[in-house]
């Protein structure tokens, strides 16, 4: 049956469906719905919900939750995300499975709280210390953000990894129908890691550290890492293309402005200008894949809420094979599908 | 021949890498003797610091974790919600618990978190080579206040105990310390009981221990002993802050 929920709501009661058994967050807007949905729910739930002194605390703690075995999941917006970088790299460096959620508003510093996609680098490239990568899931409907936040929690325990979910506030704001089905959880072999205090049931200690002063000893940690991202990279890039043969410019955008982009695909098509839509679902693992594109197309536009950041992905993944040029509007405006109709018509002239 | 004293099974047989003279390795060995006594061994954990103790999960026989610097009291939150059967430590030196991570401190007393604290005060940042501490006496040298600590220029030493005493919800709160077999002695008591609240469900409780760092300081290890006798003590009173289960 489906009902009718808010993002941010909907994102919060698909954790408690993928099992997690215990919220850490502390507020920010506009991702408040998050924690206030949890605190009642969890609760009625028998689960954990603790409203954290900050967000620095708040990750600590979904540090040693996850460390202790269990399904643990934070929330947060931009700033309140940088502040849990350095976390974020321990939850990396230790193997620890946690699921994130980034509800983007606009900056850089205090900025503003409307919506904005102007932290991709933040979540895509790290931000935290270190070389290493989090999946991030960039749903674009309510009923996308519920199924890919079951899904996060599954990909945290299969790969042992932190994960993000991000959406920009509109999605997290609006309210679309969604559906609940039930769902059968990623086995995880608590006993190889978690550091419940049952070494006693267990026979041995385990130990959660990301130190290591050996040269040789983290290279090797780093090594690990590496191979796990690369499993990563080959098996869950997700996407989405309507690009064909015969097209001759590609848009690329993720989340809620894809939607704004797919109404300007379409007034581009019948306008006469023979045009596609490729939405990168995961951006990372960045899909490649989608960007071989057929040789009709010589050009693309790169539609984001920033000043440009998943377009040096779509640079990298082009390999120079075709044009990247780019359209963005930022401090929280959200472009008009006619903007983007004028700026591919503009790259299109420009092109020929 | 019978065996009269031998290494607590609460300690792994990995050799301690503290400076000689060092208090750390009596405090572990206290703890470890604890958690066998009380039997509390099998389902502990133990988070270590940023600091000296860092590698405390390679020593303690329970499981460990390693946190980030100051978050000790948030990751032991985490653990103990979620596993709340299991008895939870942090083990925190004066720059870890009193500086960068005051916050986490005194949130998780607030909360009356239902774990032990065991603090290492020695006044001094000992891993990164002897810088001023939120704990450093006023006059004393360290490489960051290399003319005294100035009470006009750095404030003066935070009193964690008398800090944490103003918090209802802190349970039990004693500060020792272990320049001396009887304050020893005393120290391992004030650490049993702190584990037998958290036994009883009883919330917070933290033993504050005066400890010496004589190659931080740069004086012999006799001489350590003395320091926190003549110059700690003083400042830092001895005694119990709060106890719970004392007062009807």
């Amino acid at each position: 049956m489906k009902t009718l929920m808010k993002g941010n709501e909907a994102i919060s009661q698909a954790a408690i469906v993928a099992g997690c058994k215990a919220f850490f967050g502390y507020p920010i807007t506009p991702q408040n719905e998050i924690p206030e949905y949890m605190s009642a729910a969890m609760v009625n739930a028998g689960r954990v919900f603790v409203q954290a002194e900050s967000e620095v605390a708040a990750i600590n703690m979904i540090y040693g939750g996850a460390a202790a075995g269990v399904r643990v999941m934070t929330s947060s917006s931009s700033p309140g995300i940088a502040l849990k970088q350095e976390g974020i790299s321990y939850l990396a460096a230790a193997k620890l499975p946690c699921v994130i959620v980034s509800v983007m508003r606009c900056g850089p510093g205090l900025g503003g709280i409307l919506p904005s996609q102007s932290d991709y680098f933040q979540v895509v490239k790290g931000g935290g210390n270190g070389d290493y990568y989090t999946p991030v899931y960039a749903p674009n409907s309510v009923q996308e953000s519920v199924d890919l936040t079951i899904k996060a929690f599954d990909i945290a325990d299969k790969y042992r990894t932190p994960v993000f979910v991000v959406v920009d506030g509109t999605l997290g704001q609006m309210m679309e129908p969604v559906e609940f089905k039930p769902v059968t959880p990623y086995q995880i072999d608590v006993d190889s890691f978690a550091t419940n205090g049952q070494s006693g049931k267990r026979g041995y200690r385990n130990m959660v550290n990301s130190l290591n002063l050996s040269a040789i000893g983290l290279e090797k940690s780093n090594f690990e890492l590496k191979a796990t991202y690369d499993e990563i990279r080959k098996n869950e890039a997700m996407y989405e293309s309507s690009v064909k043969d015969g097209d001759e410019i590609a848009l690329v955008a993720y989340g809620v402005p894809s939607r704004i982009a797919l109404n300007a695909v379409k007034a581009l098509n019948d306008k006469g200008v023979k045009a596609g839509l490729i939405r990168p679902i995961t951006l990372w693992p960045f899909p490649d894949e989608a960007f071989k594109l057929p040789a009709s197309v010589k050009i693309v536009l790169v539609c984001e809420l920033s000043m440009g950041q998943m377009i040096d992905d779509v640079r990298l993944a082009l390999n120079g094979s075709v044009p990247a040029h780019f359209y963005g509007r930022t401090g929280g405006v959200i472009f008009e599908p006619e903007e983007l109709v004028d700026a591919a018509i503009k790259v299109v002239g420009g092109g020929k | 021949m019978a065996i009269i004293y031998e290494k607590s099974k609460g300690l792994t047989e990995r050799p301690l890498t503290y400076c000689p003279g060092c208090s750390h390795g009596i405090v572990h060995k206290l703890i470890a003797e604890t958690l066998v006594e009380l039997n509390l061994l099998d389902h502990t954990v133990a988070i270590a610091p940023v600091g000296c103790s860092v590698f405390a999960y390679d020593f303690f026989n329970c499981d460990g974790v390693q946190a980030a610097h100051g978050r000790a009291p948030a990751v032991a939150t985490g653990i103990k919600r979620v596993a709340p059967e299991s008895i939870v430590f942090t083990y925190q030196g004066d720059g870890d618990l009193a500086a960068i991570g005051t916050a986490e401190t005194i949130h998780a007393a607030h909360r009356g978190e239902n774990i032990t604290v065991i603090f290492i005060n020695n006044a001094i940042y000992g891993m990164t080579g002897g810088q001023l501490a939120p704990t450093t006496l006023v006059g004393q040298k360290t490489s960051t206040s290399p003319f005294g600590r100035n009470v006009a220029h750095q404030g003066l030493p935070i009193k964690v105990c008398e800090m944490l005493a103003a918090i209802p919800s802190s349970y039990y709160l004693e500060r020792t310390s272990v320049h001396d077999v009887p304050h020893i002695r005393k120290t391992k008591a004030a650490i049993k009981k702190a584990f037998q609240y958290q036994v009883d469900g009883k919330g917070f409780s933290m033993v504050e221990i005066l400890s010496g760092c004589p190659v931080g300081w740069n004086v012999s290890p006799v001489e350590s002993m003395k320091f926190i006798k003549e110059q700690m003590m003083p400042y830092y009173p001895l005694g119990v802050y709060r106890d719970g289960g004392a007062e009807i």
